[in-house]
């Protein structure tokens, strides 16, 4: 690790503006976090005096809970704020709230929210740190930085392995951001999913597309699945839950067509017999649960990283 | 005694007469009285040596708010904008609160413009009820009102029946039908151009083809009925070569675009800035030299601003909140010397033209010529200056415009409407 490499960013909004030897080292950042959860006394005053607002405009269980987990954890107090219970109800807008939230003195603003741009619009209109939790479709980076980490922890390195990505690519933020961080990390990343939940364009960004998991299974080294939303999508893009799982669900039969140390990943929530059948999920090649957990290092790293950013540019 | 003004030296471009040459102009009253060399006489002289004089501007399509919106704009707002532009006549557009859907709204909208006493108000009334693309609306009764044409926009009318009968309707008082092309069910919830950029960015995307098919449905249609039909904001390659298809087979079709859709493209919104946020949206740099094309080759009738105004509040939103708008109605001739002369696209007859006879001619009304006893409508314009737009000396209420902080070159030094000096810069 280059010692005087400086992180400068007092923002993360997306993985699409950083180098590959920046998310290496929100990588190495969070990797010295990890040893944190094994000590007896689990918190560093890193982030002492600081407040964190979670700002989550849409429902979340994983991504929430480790923000809040590992700000505790360093040390700072959290404000945790849900839409249902806010005056958004009453018709205040996004910037409006957030600068309200500001003029209480916060100093770190973790956002998700339904609509792409969402950060980028808050970065520019308040004075606080903004890290996306995820906008629209457009980006989650931390659920791509813990992904990477995961893959690096298990495999050493992502140079030069085949990574699968299936399902609704089209409205998926966690895709879009995955292919950032494998392409950057020198992986190769194969788009799988039916045209109709392909966005357009995206082989310009570096990766193969495939409508047939089958054909390109054997040649992957991890395979992410993503979640179908039925609810969002409801036949118009794909006729049923039994005809999606047939073709691009990750069966028992299929894990025995592939390669024997597959790594088996899921942001989550899954939809146990949708896009995974219950045995691959709980299966031993699948380290679902071991993304959650090195989430919660990577969010750590995260927010120690842009309330230094902050120093910096400021 | 009547009022003269004699535009003295000024470099006459008359584009349906052929005129082009250093030439005075003398206004008796309303009308064009001489054209020539004309000596010292009682008037006020306006020298327009080293300038450009031109039939008035006519924009084809703006958006004065009035009735429902008068916070983004009125129709005195606007008009003033519209002078500041060198518009002497705009055609608004009925998408208002309530629609302009019957006679009353008509003459609302006349009276409004007339008390404003800028820039001449035509208005354009809906197709349907409320503009909801079910029922006919009353287009008899708005055209004995002096409606100018009809249309639904901000929304394409989306049953081809409704559209036929509408056609065959509308044609009975010989009016103009002009549609904004947008399939709703191709649309979506798109909020920019389809493609690489909207993935990027995560925005849900309008295909082109949203556009395109309602077009292309829509010459079926004429074809059928053969009434004048005009196209709103063409966007796309596709919607050109539709259009160049038509005009071929003599069909009364006629279109016009929009300067950020000669300027701009859906790379622009890269930073989620809602001032890109139009509709149609900003396509690509190959739509930008397709129009660019067309507009060479004389098939592109007029070019029209679609002045879109809304408060910065509203604008200051996610992208995916923001309203659909640009607002352009007092930089647009500047932008169209941008877009058109200045990379040699075309010279200034042709881009006049363009604002002059040829919009006129889609309305068809007698406007757009400076022949001798033609209306006195002007527009003098510094082909030269270079000056900075700057959204904060609008006299429009909004200030929704990317072009905010452009250097740009050609300035309306002095508009005239119906012999009346209506604007004149300082």
């Amino acid at each position: 690790m280059d010692t005087k490499f400086q992180w400068r960013h007092k923002h993360l909004i997306g993985l699409a503006e950083l180098s590959r030897q920046e998310i290496e080292f929100i990588l190495d950042t969070a990797k010295g976090f990890e040893e944190f959860s094994t000590r007896s006394v689990k918190k560093a005053p890193a982030l002492r005096g600081k407040v964190i607002v979670n700002m989550f405009f849409e429902d979340s269980t994983r991504t929430r809970n480790s923000f809040t987990l590992a700000a505790n954890r360093l040390n700072a107090d959290v404000i945790e704020f849900t839409k249902t219970s806010s005056s958004v109800n009453k018709g205040e807008t996004l910037i409006d709230t957030a600068k309200n939230l500001e003029a209480m003195g916060v100093d770190i603003v973790v956002i998700r929210h339904s609509a792409g741009g969402a950060p980028k619009l808050l970065s520019r209109s308040i004075n606080a740190c903004v890290v996306n939790a995820g906008d629209g479709y457009h980006e989650h980076p931390t659920q791509a930085l813990l992904d990477a980490y995961t893959i690096r922890k298990i495999k050493g390195s992502l140079d030069g392995l085949t990574i699968g990505i299936v399902g609704d690519i089209a409205h998926s933020r966690v895709a879009r951001s995955n292919i950032y961080a494998m392409t950057k990390l020198g992986a190769k990343v194969i788009l799988v999913g039916p045209p109709t939940l392909m966005p357009a364009g995206i082989s310009q960004l570096g990766v193969q597309v495939s409508h047939n998991l089958d054909e390109v299974l054997e040649e992957l080294d991890v395979i992410n699945m993503l979640r179908i939303q039925f609810e969002r999508l409801g036949g118009n893009m794909f006729p049923s839950v039994r005809e999606y799982s047939h073709f691009f669900g990750l069966t028992v039969d299929r894990m025995k067509r592939a390669r024997k140390d597959i790594l088996v990943m899921h942001p989550g929530p899954i939809n146990r017999g949708v896009e995974i059948e219950s045995e691959v999920a709980d299966g031993p090649n699948s380290v679902i649960l071991q993304q959650v957990s090195n989430g919660l290092a990577v969010r750590m790293a995260v927010l120690f990283l842009v309330n230094q950013g902050t120093a910096i540019t400021s | 005694m009547t009022t003269r003004i004699l535009i003295k030296n000024g470099r006459l471009i008359d584009p349906v007469n052929k005129v082009d040459q250093v030439t005075d102009v003398l206004i008796e009253g309303d009308r064009v009285a001489q054209l020539g060399s004309i000596g010292t006489c009682d008037a006020h002289i306006i020298n327009a040596a080293g300038k450009i004089v031109s039939p008035g501007l006519i924009d084809l399509h703006v958006h004065f708010r009035q009735p429902g919106d008068e916070e983004e704009e009125t129709i005195a707002s606007g008009s003033a904008a519209a002078v500041a532009g060198g518009f002497t006549s705009v055609v608004c557009m009925p998408n208002t609160s309530p629609a302009v859907d019957e006679a009353t709204a008509v003459e609302f909208v006349h009276r409004m413009g007339r008390q404003a006493r800028k820039t001449y108000i035509y208005v354009m009334g809906a197709i349907t009820k409320d503009r909801k693309g079910k029922e006919l609306a009353e287009i008899g009764l708005m055209s004995q009102a002096g409606a100018i044409g009809f249309t639904d926009d901000g929304c394409g009318v989306q049953d081809a029946g409704t559209m036929l009968r509408a056609m065959k309707y509308v044609s009975m008082f010989d009016r103009v039908i002009s549609q904004h092309c947008q399939d709703d069910t191709l649309a979506g919830r798109g909020v920019m151009n389809s493609g690489f950029c909207a993935t990027k960015l995560g925005l849900p995307g309008i295909d082109p083809l949203a556009e395109e098919m309602m077009l292309w449905r829509d010459v079926q249609l004429v074809r059928k009925c053969r009434c004048r039909y005009h196209a709103q904001h063409v966007s796309t390659a596709g919607s050109i070569k539709i259009i160049r298809e038509a005009k071929e087979m003599g069909l009364p079709v006629s279109c016009e675009v929009a300067p950020h859709h000669l300027l701009l493209t859906d790379e622009m919104v890269c930073n989620y800035d809602t001032n890109y946020k139009v509709n149609p949206p900003l396509r690509t740099k190959a739509d930008i030299e397709i129009l660019q094309q067309a507009i060479k080759d004389g098939v592109i009738d007029a070019l029209a601003t679609d002045h879109a105004p809304h408060l910065m509040s509203e604008k200051e939103l996610e992208f995916l909140a923001a309203p659909f708008g640009i607002a352009s109605l007092e930089c647009a001739l500047p932008l169209y010397i941008k877009a058109l002369i200045e990379p040699g696209i075309i010279d200034w007859p042709q881009m006049l033209a363009m604002l002059t006879y040829r919009p006129a001619h889609v309305l068809n009304v007698e406007k757009g010529r400076l022949g001798v006893g033609d209306r006195a409508d002007v527009t003098v314009i510094d082909p030269t200056a270079e000056w900075t737009i700057d959204t904060a000396k609008f006299a429009s209420k909004s200030r929704n415009c990317p072009y905010h902080g452009w250097t740009v070159k050609g300035k309306v030094t002095t508009t005239i409407v119906a012999g009346e000096i209506r604007y004149s810069a300082v």
